[in-house]
């Protein structure tokens, strides 16, 4: 099966620090792929190379068969990226469902004459927008909260809301960065069993940070492990796990 | 779950509404009090002023509130719509004689003039980070201020004549008319205006930022706001719906300034000065951050009450300054916290890292 993602010789650096160096990653369409490694490893600033927050200083990422190397965050998600963070960013004085609707902006569209005038064309496109809002928040039970304030959503639901933002972009690959963090066990599989749902259901390719071992061995079939900024190890899960290397390097921290 | 959303619908429509009817109650009210001879001759005059300064503040919520950025020198954009939509009348006078007519081309030209200038100026200044807004807004206030008063422009039958010196060197011919006569400005625009029309314009203010707050332009404006870098990641093109919103403020700016100009018979650009764009950043502060129903009271409280405390007026500017400082630091508005972070926060720890 053809890679929906290849990176080659990926790397930058922040001053003296190479806080990325060498990076190599390819994920088959359709997999749901874990980057794991040690606080400071280097994981945050990859997803900032994918999406264009940072611009590599060396290296390629190819989606789909198309270059994206250097182009911008907004042309990196029109082209089938979208991304969660690590610190949570909602639009936190919106409504829940306005936030889902935001990601809707480029794929429905009305002019701001028909905007301000409430044209057949802004009651019609304000609609779909809406029903296909609610079908993705239903996807994370969030469906009942639509109308409140994205700022007043306890911090597990405001992981998922973020999540539900990212897929209203409809992207072909879809970027998690450590989604449990802050749940407990009972919430994080729920949260597992949304992302492998959404996955399936959506066809979309998931890369997720985690930090939790147990969880990434539990749903990803490959595994990337990074240590100071370079691949420590890559491969199937089983066989990166059991790696004796990740196991001193991660493991033994 | 329809319902839900008709709810949600029902209550912004519902909102918006209020705000229509409280003005249209206001008006209601004003006209039984003239009609009754209640009203009060210095209250009367203030009439026309208080709804171009309602256009103000609500066209400067949008920038402050809504687009979370901010203007210092918006008493600019009110300035150009004045000088255009007054320079326009002025030299229209016989060629149009229909008032309607003029009044009404004189008002799109002065916002038409506005928003162009707001668009000059918002391209560059708004692709950048950071808050460059405000100073570069607060030097085009004094800019245009001292532009236009420098500017002697006059009109006769060989068309116009513009001078830097004075009004000698334009050398009109016989039955020349000035337009804009440097420091003296415009005198001897017609004094269209009228509360009724007045009313209307903020009602048609209302009508396009509510709605524009209320459709897919506003979703994108407010999420810029709320987050930059996650609207980025959805997609969201930065600078054009800031620019969007930096625009539209402008040209309602000039509205404002037109309606304004059609109340005088003589028009200073000193009028413009860079206390009126705090004054009207008083009115957005006060009446809360993001709350066009705030800023509508707060415009007419404010405008209204020190012509009423007439004896007050040789501290007005002072007082003003100080109730900004308060509120802003006691206000726990979340738009509020935001501003404060912005522009105060900075000083006590560091921004946090993009992208995180
Ligand atoms: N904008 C930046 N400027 C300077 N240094 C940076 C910047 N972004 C990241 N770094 C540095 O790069 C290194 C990797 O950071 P990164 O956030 O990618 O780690 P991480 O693997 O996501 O860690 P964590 O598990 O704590 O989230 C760290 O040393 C960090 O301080
Ligand atoms: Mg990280």
């Amino acid at each position: 099966m053809a890679n929906m993602l290849e990176v080659k010789h990926l790397g930058i650096s922040f001053g003296g620090l190479r806080a990325v160096n060498e990076f190599e990653l390819n994920i088959k369409k359709g997999a749901l792929y874990g980057l794991i490694g040690p606080n400071g490893a280097g994981k945050t600033t990859v997803f900032n190379l994918l999406t264009g927050v940072y611009k590599p200083d060396s290296g390629s990422i190819m989606l789909d068969g198309d270059d994206i190397t250097g182009k911008s965050t907004i042309e990196i998600n029109k082209a089938g990226v979208a991304r969660t963070f690590q610190n949570i960013r909602l639009f936190k004085q919106l409504s829940v469902l306005d936030n889902v609707k935001a990601g809707f902006h480029n794929s429905h569209k009305y002019s701001m004459f028909a905007g301000i005038f409430h044209t057949p064309s802004y009651r019609r496109v304000e609609a779909e927008m809406d029903e296909k809002a609610m079908e993705i928040l239903k996807v994370f039970d969030l469906d009942k909260d639509a109308s409140y304030l994205a700022a007043n959503l306890p911090y597990g639901e405001q992981r998922k809301l973020e999540i539900a933002r990212a897929m209203a972009t409809e992207p072909k690959l879809l970027l998690l960065d450590e989604p449990a963090a802050g749940m407990n066990p009972n919430e994080t599989q729920a949260l597992m069993d949304m992302i492998q749902f959404v996955r399936e259901h959506f066809g979309m390719t998931v890369l997720l940070i985690e930090h939790d071992m147990r969880l990434v061995s539990g749903i990803c079939e490959e595994l990337t492990v990074l240590n100071f900024g370079r691949v420590l190890a890559q491969g199937r899960t089983a066989d990166v796990l059991n790696d004796p290397q990740v196991i001193t390097a991660y493991l033994g921290e | 779950m329809t319902v839900m959303i008709e709810k949600m619908k029902k209550k912004t429509r519902t909102n918006n509404l209020i705000n229509y009817a409280i003005v249209i109650a206001a008006f209601a009210v004003i006209q039984v009090m003239k009609s009754t001879g209640n009203l009060s001759s210095l209250l009367n005059g203030l009439l026309i002023p208080v709804c171009s300064y309602i256009i103000l503040a609500v066209s400067l919520n949008l920038v402050v509130g809504i687009s979370g950025e901010l203007s210092l020198g918006h008493a600019g954009f009110m300035s150009v719509g004045a000088f255009a939509s007054a320079f326009f009348s002025k030299s229209m006078l016989d060629a149009i004689p229909f008032v309607p007519l003029r009044f009404g081309l004189a008002i799109v030209i002065g916002a038409a003039a506005a928003g162009v200038i707001g668009v000059l100026i918002g391209i560059p200044v708004l692709r950048l980070r950071g808050d460059y807004l405000a100073i570069v807004t607060l030097a085009f206030g004094e800019i245009i201020k001292n532009v236009i008063t420098i500017f002697y422009i006059g009109i006769d039958g060989n068309g116009i004549h513009v001078s830097m010196k004075d009004k000698m060197s334009l050398h009109l011919e016989e039955g020349g008319n000035v337009i804009l006569n440097g420091p003296q400005g415009i005198s001897g625009t017609p004094k269209n205006a009228t509360f009724l029309v007045g009313v209307l314009l903020v009602l048609i203010t209302l009508f396009i930022v509510q709605n524009l707050i209320n459709s897919r332009d506003g979703r994108a404006i407010m999420s810029i706001r709320d987050n930059r870098i996650a609207a980025e990641s959805i997609g969201l093109n930065v600078t054009k719906y800031k620019l969007m919103a930096f625009t539209v403020s402008a040209a309602l700016a000039g509205v404002a300034g037109a309606l304004y100009a059609h109340n005088l018979s003589s028009l200073v650009a000193s009028k413009f000065d860079f206390n009126l764009s705090i004054l009207a950043l008083v009115f957005v502060v006060l009446g809360g951050i993001g709350s066009i129903r705030g800023s509508i009271i707060a415009a007419v409280v404010l405008t209204a009450l020190p012509e009423m405390l007439r004896f007050l007026s040789d501290y007005r500017m002072l007082i003003y300054a100080i109730v900004l400082i308060v509120m802003m630091l006691l206000n726990w508005s979340p738009k509020a916290l935001e501003l404060r972070e912005r522009y105060l926060g900075r000083f006590f720890k560091k921004t946090a890292k993009e992208g995180k």
